[in-house]
């Protein structure tokens, strides 16, 4: 099927958190997560508790793909950072090395200026991280048709497996 | 494109209902909506034109269980049927593991039928899919009503490769899960083969 299936490990997972951590800090913002261009968090921190994240993840992966839709219409690759104001949130979307989607919530104790400078930093460290994971998942599917090597949970799924599943 | 996440043991599959506009494919989503447990769901989010007609899509996220350990969830989307949201319709497309075609048992409607699914066909295409290869899933539905077609004859016109079909009434929950669990299923049999 299409592309190569984005696989997360622990190390990079890890790695990720870190760099999202702390990004928070520095732009001092409220939350920070990352989507997948296909509408699938990755990662969040911050005050998420009260945040629908699944729903935030997904209408900001179509956020993207419409305004991409926007760019090739007239003419450009795309727009590489979005940016909504409110009366308190702002929203600030990024494109992190082509496929992942930064964003960062903040209000007033922050400033556009500044996301976008912390924003610039911690996009080279996570285009970094997801050429890596990028690399390995390729490494690993390639390996042997995939599932041995790359021990696929699914390996040996059963139909059983599948009944029980939509159990309510 | 699924996304496996080895780290907090989850897979979450993308799985878009398509099909011509009215065909049912928003009432799918709500149906399972409803039928299913506040802890399994998350919102159902539709962006519609103030008269209720898909404008970008509907989206549902629907945790199923686990599998091996591993928390599955799967992300329901639909497209906008009408012609003219066309490029809305290609990007929904994106990343997508599955697909189920909801077609409208409705004489008149045969034509949109096939319009849409040659529409399928062509904007999968342009992500790279084949509609022959990915997990696909055949929905005929509104079986309630007068003027719906013969099966015999609606698949002659509308099964693609042998995929497994289902008659529905979406309204009433009719063949709505064994469509879903069908296309889940095909899902995590091709995640087994890599
Ligand atoms: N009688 C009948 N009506 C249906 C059925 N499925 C959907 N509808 C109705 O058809 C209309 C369009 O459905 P909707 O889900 O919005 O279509 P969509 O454009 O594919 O999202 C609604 O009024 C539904 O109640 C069915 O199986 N039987
Ligand atoms: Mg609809």
């Amino acid at each position: 099927m299409g592309a190569t299936d984005l696989i997360m490990y622990e190390e990079e997972f890890q790695k990720i958190k870190d760099v999202i951590s702390k990004l928070r800090v520095d732009a001092n913002a409220n939350v920070v997560f990352l989507v997948d261009k296909n509408g699938q968090q990755i990662a969040a921190t911050g005050d998420i508790e009260s945040l629908d994240t699944t729903s935030l993840a997904s209408l900001t992966a179509g956020n993207v793909a419409a305004t991409d839709g926007l760019a090739k219409l007239i003419g450009e690759k795309e727009f590489s950072v979005l940016f909504h104001e409110g009366e308190k949130d702002n929203i600030h979307i990024s494109i992190v090395g082509g496929r992942v989607i930064l964003v960062v919530i903040f209000d007033e104790r922050s400033s556009l200026g500044l996301v976008r400078l912390r924003v610039k930093r911690c996009s080279e460290d996570l285009t970094k991280i997801f050429d890596q994971i990028v690399e390995k998942s390729e490494k690993e599917q390639a390996k042997g048709g995939g599932a041995s090597a790359f021990e696929s949970p699914f390996a040996e799924i059963t139909d059983e497996d599948i009944d029980a599943l939509f159990k309510d | 494109m699924s996304f496996i996440n080895y780290s907090t043991r989850e897979i979450n599959c993308k799985i878009v209902y398509y099909g011509p506009g009215l065909c049912g494919k928003t009432t799918n989503l709500q149906y399972i909506y409803e039928k299913t447990n506040p802890a399994a769901k998350g919102k159902l989010i539709s962006l519609a034109t103030e008269t209720d007609r898909t404008l970008f899509f509907d989206f549902l996220p629907l945790d199923v269980g686990t599998v091996r350990g591993f928390k599955t969830r799967f992300h329901l989307y639909t497209v906008p049927g009408q012609v003219f949201y066309d490029a809305s319709r290609k990007l929904i497309l994106k990343g997508v593991d599955g697909v189920i075609f909801v077609a409208d048992s409705q004489e008149p409607r045969m034509d949109a039928n096939i319009e849409s699914l040659e529409n399928l066909e062509q904007n999968l295409l342009e992500h790279g899919f084949d509609l022959k290869v990915i997990p696909y899933v055949l929905q005929l539905n509104k079986r309630d009503l007068p003027t719906a077609v013969p099966v015999e004859e609606m698949l002659k016109s509308l099964r693609y490769k042998n995929e497994p079909y289902f008659e529905a009434i979406a309204p009433k929950g009719i063949g709505v899960f064994d469509t879903l669990k069908a296309c889940a299923k095909q899902i995590l049999i091709e995640l087994s083969k890599k």
